[in-house]
């Protein structure tokens, strides 16, 4: 692999953007494609299978067989609020190998000593977003149940076509939060992708329960590849 | 606390472009191919200096020896290799894979 293309796959991957290294196995010709770039790629059909399925492989080409290796940034989990359920959260999903970081302006409940070894930011959700902005690779979990906090995020992760997006609160107070995301622009059936209740359906009581019900929701999303809006049954066009 | 632009500790492409940085000879294994159980997936690599230095895996410590041996050879000759391996008990000398399982991987200069 020539320096300038491994190079070049590294910011790709500090950008978390997917990228995919394409090496004909005969010549040892080796390029790399950006995702943005693969629409416009001869290969452009086995690129976009590899990218939706996550998978490297080598696959069978009118010059010979050719590697392709997906490169796909990690999962990322941003959670909204630094409350007594992200505190359970943020070493659980560490653990299952997301990258995880805890947003609430609220000093009182932002503090180190409360959320030893994770990504902390005692600030306005939106400044934060802002400097390291939502993608389809990462989960938005909205766990203030204040409108203040959690709306700004929710509105961003629907914009940006998160993967999971998730908001903690009762029927009534969900109801409320659909009519205001309508009102900020979201067509309606796009905000059915917001799971409230949040988490899966196991009866979870404690907030360590609601922290494996949640990380549980985000498992699924991500495994089901729910980063392509294709397979939220979201056409391209819409 | 930001952790967004840091490299991580164990990312081998990372460590590829540092080394690589420090002027050192490098080479870079692939996995290309599984079959059966193998440990680690398609797509995994290995990064191997001339002095046999590594970071990464594309086995369970399983034929990673080999694979280096192969990469300090590949560093001074410049071809890219395809190398394979199998289950263990073969033959008595030849390293391979406990799991059952069989993999094929390339390996190539880098830089």
């Amino acid at each position: 692999m020539e320096r300038a293309v491994l190079e070049a796959l590294n910011a790709e991957r500090r950008a978390r953007r997917a990228a995919v290294v394409v090496t004909d196995l005969g010549s040892g010709a080796e390029r790399l494609v950006r995702e943005s770039e693969v629409e416009s790629d001869p290969l452009a059909e086995a690129l976009g299978r590899a990218l939706r399925a996550g998978k490297s492989g080598t696959v069978e080409t009118n010059e010979g067989d050719v590697f392709l290796n997906v490169h796909l940034p990690p999962p990322r989990l941003v959670a909204i609020g630094a409350v007594h359920i992200s505190q359970a959260l943020a070493p659980m999903a560490r653990l299952a190998g997301f990258d995880v970081e805890i947003i609430d302006p609220r000093t009182a409940f932002a503090t180190p000593d409360r959320f030893p070894n994770v990504a902390l930011a005692a600030e306005w959700p939106d400044e934060v977003l802002a400097r390291r902005p939502l993608d389809p690779y990462t989960a938005l979990a909205a766990l203030t149940h204040d409108p203040k906090i959690d709306d700004g995020p929710l509105l961003a992760a629907l914009r940006t076509g998160c993967f999971y997006i998730g908001a903690l609160g009762s029927r009534k107070t969900h109801a409320k939060r659909l009519e205001r995301l309508v009102q900020a622009g979201i067509e309606p059936f796009r905000t059915e992708r917001v799971e409230a209740p949040i988490g899966a359906d196991i009866g979870a009581s404690t907030p360590p329960e609601i922290a494996v019900a949640i990380l549980a929701s985000v498992i699924a999303a991500f495994r089901k590849r729910k980063m392509h809006a294709e397979r939220r049954g979201e056409t391209e066009a819409a | 606390m930001s952790a967004a632009n840091e490299t991580p500790a164990l990312d081998v492409l990372g460590t590829a472009e540092a080394w690589l940085a420090e002027g050192r000879r490098l080479a870079l294994a692939t996995v290309v191919e599984t079959w059966g159980s193998a440990p680690r997936p398609t797509g995994s690599h290995l990064v191997i200096d001339a002095d046999g230095n590594f970071e990464g895996s594309v086995s369970g410590g399983c034929v990673e020896g080999a694979v280096v041996a192969e990469a300090v050879d590949v560093i001074e000759a410049g071809e890219p290799r395809m190398l394979e391996f199998g289950v263990a008990d073969e033959t008595a000398w030849r390293v391979g894979l406990s799991c059952g399982g069989r993999i094929r991987v390339r390996v190539e200069r880098l830089g």
